[in-house]
């Protein structure tokens, strides 16, 4: 029954084909004894890149919307379009997007990168879009009769205001990046996919590498989420009193 | 604190939205004195508050002027004319993200104050509007009531002591006990401070009791009268105006007055026993009403102690 592992012996992800333990010879859900060996040279360096993979993008994609919100703010008339065209990004499966990025970029983190991208847009461009759209009219009209000028309302009072809805936008965006990041092992073998798709590719179905890394990249989503909530509410303090 | 208020002057000021039948202001010309409260008051559609929001440039003027202190407001930078002029709304706009202090601060930010200078001016504005200096700064719009917002709203309109005050219906939204509250305040607080102020409201009774002039505006932003709220009231120049002041002007007359203002007869040895009494700032309305109230022909006025200054009868006070 666990001949395989010793037949397929030598590959990153096969453990111990020496003296296999029990657990391991029944293929266990929970093997500890392969977590700890393992531990250093499959799941941490895969959590590593997953984080990278996904600070990367988030932080592109954040960019990048709001610039675009930016204009599409400022400028009424590119509203719709912009909107639609993340809008569009955002309805294409992930794997379909993949593929269609690999004749221009190839197999590579930029082709994975530009797929984790276009899908943080629609939501980050939308929630900053709301937000800054939100503000109440009586405190647009109060700033112009202070004599704000039209950089100081946006820079001191309307990005301010908006802050409550970009900072929810970016714990979706992000909690989302670290889930389909996990698919960008169908191109490259970096991040948390990679080990569960080798878990997946064992003939027997690795039991304990699929539940740690899965297990991770929840945890992963969780953290990410737990963190960004605080920085929400440290950032914005006077929201929590409305 | 003293304050040198400006003169301001409507010279013609006309204000016509394009494709828009008809102008919203009409060759409006009236002058505010230095140190005056000059209420703009008149039915929806009457461009009281567009004459306000042509002041501070909020709304551009079509034609004619505006002068401050005899500078044209067209001459002046428009943020440094801004930031020289108070501005108070009905919805106060006070900035969420911002505490009470942040929010009193932004006008003296903005003029490139020291910290230590905006720190001492709140907290003297705090106090000059009734709120507590030391635990109110910290807090954030969200934490204070209708009226405690309005007051932030007045402390941050008067935070760089300007010369005018533009108050778009400041009182409007907060309940009427309140609402007399903060007329009274707004009132004591002139009384220091005299700035100049234009003060926009559709209630005539606000009008009539914070005005020092009322300027009634009609369909079509025409000026129908400008004049002291005791002329207008005694005198109105026309039927509109009359219909708009209300029947009982005559009534809103006697609210103008102070029983302290009638000579009054001597109380004579028995002291006025067993007239119903009244304190002498009270107004010849109270007074009348107290006497419909007690089915009594005469009153007796008192000083603050309750000691007898002198009897005033029905017809002094109807005379």
């Amino acid at each position: 029954m666990t001949g395989w592992l010793v037949a397929k012996g030598g590959g990153p992800v096969i453990p111990d084909f020496g003296q296999p333990s029990a657990c391991l010879k029944r293929n266990g859900w929970f093997c500890t004894d392969w977590l700890t060996k393992h531990w250093g040279d499959t799941l941490q360096p895969a959590l590593v890149q997953h984080i990278q993979l996904t600070l990367i993008a988030v932080g592109i994609g954040f960019a990048i919307s709001f610039l675009l919100a930016l204009v599409g703010f400022r400028w009424r008339l590119f509203d719709g379009p912009l909107g639609g065209f993340t809008d569009l990004l955002y309805a294409i499966p992930s794997i379909a997007l993949f593929q269609l990025l690999v004749p221009l970029t190839g197999v590579t983190v930029t082709t994975v990168e530009i797929a984790l991208v276009s899908y943080t847009l629609f939501i980050l461009y939308r929630t900053m879009i709301a937000g800054l759209r939100a503000v109440p009219d009586e405190v647009l009209e109060s700033a112009r009769g202070m004599g704000l000028t039209r950089l100081q309302t946006f820079f001191r009072v309307e990005l301010p205001l908006a802050a409550p809805a970009i900072l929810a936008g970016l714990r979706i965006a992000t909690v989302a990046t670290i889930s389909i990041a996990t698919v960008a092992a169908f191109l490259i073998d970096d991040g948390l996919g990679a080990p569960i798709f080798a878990a997946i590719e064992t003939p027997d179905l690795f039991k304990t590498e699929l539940l740690a890394t899965g297990g991770l990249a929840i945890l992963l989503a969780l953290v990410a989420d737990a963190l960004l909530a605080a920085l929400q509410r440290a950032l914005t303090p006077w929201n929590r009193l409305r | 604190m003293p304050t040198e208020a400006a003169e301001l002057v409507f010279d013609e000021a006309t204000k016509v939205y394009p494709g828009r039948d008809g102008a919203a202001v009409d060759h409006l010309s009236l002058t505010v004195p230095a140190g005056e409260i000059c209420v703009l008051v008149g039915p929806s559609g009457g461009g009281k508050t567009t004459a306000l929001k042509l002041v501070n440039r909020l709304i551009p003027l079509t034609g004619g002027d505006i002068r401050i202190d005899g500078t044209s407001i067209l001459e002046h930078d428009l943020t440094a004319l801004r930031r020289s002029i108070g501005y108070v709304i009905q919805q106060v706009g006070l900035f969420p993200h911002m505490t009470v202090e942040g929010n009193i601060g932004t006008v003296p930010r903005l003029l490139g104050w020291e910290k230590r200078r905006i720190r001492e001016r709140v907290g003297e504005l705090l106090e000059l509007v009734g709120l507590d200096p030391q635990q109110d700064r910290r807090r954030f719009p969200a934490e204070l009531s209708g009226g405690q917002r309005q007051r932030v709203g007045l402390a941050r309109a008067l935070a760089a002591n300007p010369a005018l005050m533009l108050m778009d219906e400041p009182f409007g939204a907060i309940d009427p006990i309140v609402r007399a509250r903060l007329q009274d305040e707004f009132l004591r607080l002139q009384g220091e401070l005299r700035k100049t102020v234009v003060f926009v409201t559709h209630d005539v009774d606000e009008a009539i009791k914070v005005g020092d002039r009322i300027a009634i505006l009609r369909e079509g932003g025409r000026l129908a009268q400008y004049d002291t709220p005791q002329r207008i009231l005694e005198h109105p120049v026309d039927d509109f105006v009359a219909d708009f002041v209300g029947r009982d002007r005559a009534l809103k007359a006697l609210s103008l007055r102070r029983l302290a203002d009638l000579e009054l007869a001597p109380a004579g040895r028995n002291g006025g026993d067993g007239l119903p009494s009244l304190a002498a700032d009270a107004s010849l309305r109270d007074a009348l009403a107290l006497l419909i109230a007690e089915r009594r022909d005469a009153l007796l006025v008192v000083d603050g102690s309750g000691a007898p200054l002198g009897i005033v009868r029905r017809r002094d006070i109807l005379s």
